[in-house]
């Protein structure tokens, strides 16, 4: 038989940035409705990927996509390291459902979801609007460039990783950024988000 | 903690009220209630009186300051509820959201390691409590693969394994058939009287439980408790009768009242017929029925009824247009179909909107917009209906199923109610001459019921045609029309109504 | 591909019986040794590795290939790709337009194809033959990592299969309100977007009421005891080393041949 800790509630850390049970559930829910998503997006609109695979530099813009479950859980949960466990999380059940392959999603996810999470540590977890959304979208979308751009793109000439960089810059301001704010509103004004800081107050 | 205690447990509420945080008023308030260990409590109240809050606040799960701010106190055995972790034990409405893992064992086992039960005796309590609740199948069966009974019965053996003296029910039976419904009460009976658990059961369906409990509170929506007493004399008292029927709950001898059947109508030619129909859920997925034949004249109901999963809900989807058909042939005759060819599987949405419509089970699927209003105008729109013709045309919907308080308000936040009539509303905006719904009375209370009925007689004396897949017997009856009876991959038509 | 991501059908006669995380090991070390260096002679080597194990590991070509045809297209996008844009060095080979591929380019796009591949393999193996519970009990019990996440992650995994279905119920009920995905380019994304926030609004529904019942049966609060023990045997043992021999071996191979290419060097 194994026993293991509890997270301990010492009185040095602010209550605001403990994990609550449903934090946890709902950042792990929300990860995983995003792998569907996009699951979806990849099935129903192939046809994308095949236009962008004849000039590679341009799947930075499709990346975007991949970012918005570190910036949303961000958004949506407010704590400390969930843009990191959403993006994990969703890089994982992407490998289950066989949109991406191989345990590097994993490493891939982390790195992404960090560069969201530097962002929100920036503003010390206070700051919640649409500047910080798009922030953490840009955060994000450059730690894939950079990351993809020494894991695969090795080889490339310097100036088409550059090119991947600004791309995915692009998209990640846009699509993970943006997309993720606007759905953070709508989702506040449903009431679903009655539960979290983010449904109950106004961003600011 | 006393590892196999199943003491019965006493519940307290001393002034007791809650107010979830971002929320102006309080949800629930001035509740003083005592619970004597081992009674059996039916909770009724109005929706929004706070039942569920109640059963929450007792289950330890409603959360700190951070949640909500509370007034007064409840108590298990003398103590808060968060401390006494594990005496309580709370099943919710909804199967599918209170299972957490992917084997019937573990599922069982998953409460008790919260609890730091040592694991020989866990399995021990995991076999007691399948047998307690008569789930006989495997430890390694796959949960996603039982039915809704079986998945509730799961979740009553969860609960029981850390040996509970509080059983709290929230509406363990709205999403269940009939069958269901009769499974799972049965095995909550079967528990208490062997464990003498204390048990407070919350339900709009009073039927189920009057025989079971001892004693039936009612919640005043205003706050505070406007009945208390036992069963007969409570379920008895016209006055408290008066203001549950007023509140939608459904009390046993008594049915909503409707408006006068209209004349019976020589149904007219025929809108839509099916031939050889066979049906399946996805494109490549088996057909879960074959063979089915129906016609649908105009100005007639006709009811889908059969167990769960036996492919009901498939059929309509397939008839309404929204999948197509596997073998054989849905047809719309030239009235309905109007110029768009006659295999309603082809036609646009736009097209769809304007001659078949159809209500899902969840009417939250159905929700595209912000509004009340923008959802009212949005199947008008898509068909490029002029605005002069739908303005009048969706004011008098909203007037008759009274949402126009409502237009402004976001369509996810209104209640099940509220949100069912909406949902019907969107549908009729366009005019179809076919309406197709998915169990339109689940989890509805009396008012709402007896307001959908009163609709769809409504729209069939007018010449339309309404399709229903339902359990519900009383619906059926009243709404009239044929019966299409779903059994084991085939339908056959049982006698008419 | 199993929609039930918490049951999936296994395989893998050798791996089956092995511990999540020996196996975890095993493809991290392998997966680790291939990515420090892009060259063909390292990929090449864990490549066939893996291919040769795959009997003995029990794992059938035949499903196998079936599962992962997807990869092996994007395995030959991502050389295509490099061998496109890669320094031209070496003899031209093909030269149409901005369509330029020599000698130097197409080895690298070949290098980079098989690492997509060698790379891939070992998270497969580790997928098709693990159970998704007895890997979060390895990862509450053995590695330490907190419950309260390993196991949320584990029930959110379970709803993979649910949110599916809604996903597609939430398309039907979109074209029974007139919302289809009829239309241009723009009002198909439009759409899109539209069935992604109902799926985002149930998903979070559904999400608050798993916790209310995971906490009203006693989780989180406070250490906990698991039914299920993960233990470690002998195979483990072997599956750890295979692995580790496996890496060992691509690395020296490539130092040998000349080939290694370390990145960022």
């Amino acid at each position: 038989m194994a026993l293991t800790k509890a997270t301990p509630r010492t009185g040095m850390s602010p209550r605001r940035f403990q994990w609550r049970v449903v934090d946890i559930v709902v950042a792990s829910v929300l990860a995983v409705a995003v792998g569907v998503i996009f699951f979806a997006w990849s099935a129903g609109y192939s046809g994308v990927q095949l236009l962008t695979g004849a000039f590679p530099p341009l799947l930075g813009l499709y990346t975007g996509g991949w970012l918005i479950a570190g910036v949303l859980g961000g958004l949506i949960i407010r704590k400390p390291g969930a843009a990191i466990y959403c993006e994990v999380l969703a890089a994982a059940v992407s490998a289950l459902l066989g949109t991406q392959f191989g345990l590097l999603v994993l490493l891939s996810g982390f790195i992404q979801g960090l560069g969201a999470e530097l962002v929100f540590l920036l503003f010390l977890y206070r700051k919640w609007n649409v500047g910080v959304a798009l922030l953490a979208g840009l955060g994000a979308g450059i730690a894939l460039a950079v990351s993809e751009n020494i894991l695969y793109n090795a080889l490339w000439s310097v100036e088409y990783q550059l090119l991947y960089v600004l791309f995915a810059s692009v998209s990640g301001v846009l699509i993970a950024g943006l997309l993720s704010w606007l759905a953070v509103r709508g989702l506040a004004k449903t009431g679903v988000l009655s539960s979290f800081a983010a449904g109950r107050t106004a961003d600011r | 903690m006393t590892v196999g205690s199943t003491r019965p447990v006493a519940a307290t509420a001393d002034g007791w009220g809650w107010r979830h945080a971002g929320r102006p008023g309080f949800a629930v308030r001035g509740v003083d209630l005592h619970i004597e260990p081992g009674e059996r409590v039916l909770l009724l109240g109005a929706s929004g009186s706070g039942k569920s809050t109640l059963l929450s606040a007792l289950a330890g799960v409603l959360g700190d300051a951070e949640e909500g701010e509370q007034e007064g106190r409840i108590l298990l055995d003398g103590e808060p509820p968060a401390a006494r972790r594990g005496r309580a034990g709370l099943v919710l409405q909804d199967p599918d959201s209170q299972i957490v893992l992917a084997r019937v064992g573990d599922e069982v086992a998953f409460g008790a390691e919260n609890l730091s039960v040592p694991p020989p005796e866990i399995w021990r309590r995991v076999r007691e409590s399948l047998d307690d609740v008569g789930l006989d199948v495997p430890l390694d069966r796959s949960t996603s693969a039982l039915s809704g009974g079986q998945k509730q019965r799961l979740a009553l053996a969860a609960v029981l394994a850390m040996r509970p003296g509080l059983l709290l029910l929230d509406e363990p039976t709205a999403n269940l058939d009939p069958q269901g419904v009769t499974e799972v009460r049965d095995a909550v009976v079967r528990t208490l009287d062997r464990t003498n658990a204390t048990l407070v059961v919350v339900e709009h369906r009073v039927a189920v439980w009057a025989d079971v409990v001892d004693r039936v509170v009612v919640l005043g929506a205003g706050g505070g408790i406007l009945a208390d007493g036992p069963p007969a004399a409570v379920l008895g008292d016209p006055a408290t009768r008066s203001v549950l029927a007023a509140a939608g709950v459904w009390i046993p001898g008594w049915r909503p009242p409707l408006a006068e059947a209209p004349g019976t109508r020589t149904p007219g030619p025929e809108l839509l017929a099916a031939r050889g129909l066979s049906v399946a859920r996805t494109r490549r997925g088996p057909a879960v029925l074959e063979g089915v034949g129906l016609s649908l004249p105009e100005g007639s109901a006709l009811s889908i009824v059969g167990a769960n999963g036996s492919g009901k809900s498939t059929l309509a989807l397939t008839l309404a247009g929204l999948l197509r058909a596997r073998a054989g042939t849905v047809a719309a005759a030239d009235t309905l179909a109007r110029g768009a060819g006659a295999d309603p599987a082809r036609w646009k949405s736009a097209q769809l909107v304007q001659r078949i419509g159809s209500v899902f089970q969840d009417p939250e699927h159905q929700f595209l917009t912000g509004t009340v209003v923008q959802e009212l105008e949005f199947g008008p729109r898509s068909a490029r209906i002029p605005a002069a013709e739908y303005g009048p045309r969706v004011e008098a919907l909203a007037e008759r199923l009274r949402l126009t308080h409502l237009l402004h308000a976001n369509p996810f936040t209104l209640s099940g109610g509220e949100k069912r009539r909406l949902s019907v509303a969107t549908v009729l905006a366009t005019r179809p001459a076919v309406l197709v719904l998915d169990e339109p009375t689940f989890g509805q209370d009396a008012g709402t019921w007896a307001e959908l009925v009163g609709l769809l007689r409504g729209l069939v004396a007018e010449g339309r045609s309404v399709v229903s897949v339902t359990h519900d017997d009383d619906f059926t009856r009243a709404l009239g029309g044929g019966i299409l009876e779903v059994r084991a991959g085939s339908a056959r038509p049982t006698a008419a109504a | 591909m199993s929609a039930d991501l918490s049951a999936p059908v296994l395989s893998g006669a050798v791996l089956l019986r092995a511990n999540p995380l020996s196996k975890l090991f095993a493809a991290g070390i392998v997966t680790v040794a291939v990515m420090l260096s892009i060259d063909w002679v390292s990929a090449a080597v864990v490549l066939s590795g893996e291919l040769l194990l795959m009997p003995l590991l029990g794992i059938s070509a035949r499903r196998l290939l079936l599962r992962i045809w997807p990869l092996v297209a994007a395995a030959a996008v991502g050389g295509y790709g490099t061998a496109l844009l890669a320094e031209k060095t070496g003899r031209v080979l093909l030269d149409a337009g901005p369509f330029l591929f020599t000698e130097g380019s197409v080895g690298a796009g070949i290098a980079v194809a098989l690492r997509g591949l060698a790379v891939a393999l070992p998270g497969i193996f580790l997928m098709i033959s693990t159970d998704p519970t007895d890997l979060a009990d390895a990862l509450g019990q053995k590695l330490r990592l907190p419950h309260r996440f390993v196991l949320s992650a584990l029930a959110a995994m379970r709803l993979a299969g649910l949110l599916l279905d809604q996903w597609r119920t939430l398309g039907l009920a979109r074209h029974a309100r007139g919302a289809g995905p009829d239309g241009s380019p723009l009002a198909r994304v439009r759409d899109f977007l539209g069935q992604s926030f109902g799926l985002l609004v149930q998903a979070i529904r559904r999400a608050t009421r798993l916790a209310v019942a995971m906490e009203a049966r006693g989780f989180g609060a406070g250490p906990r005891t698991w039914a299920r023990e993960s233990t470690f045997s002998a195979v483990d043992l072997w599956v750890a080393a295979a692995g580790a021999a496996l890496a060992a071996a691509a690395v020296t191979a490539a130092v040998a041949a000349g080939t290694w290419n370390l990145l960022l060097t």
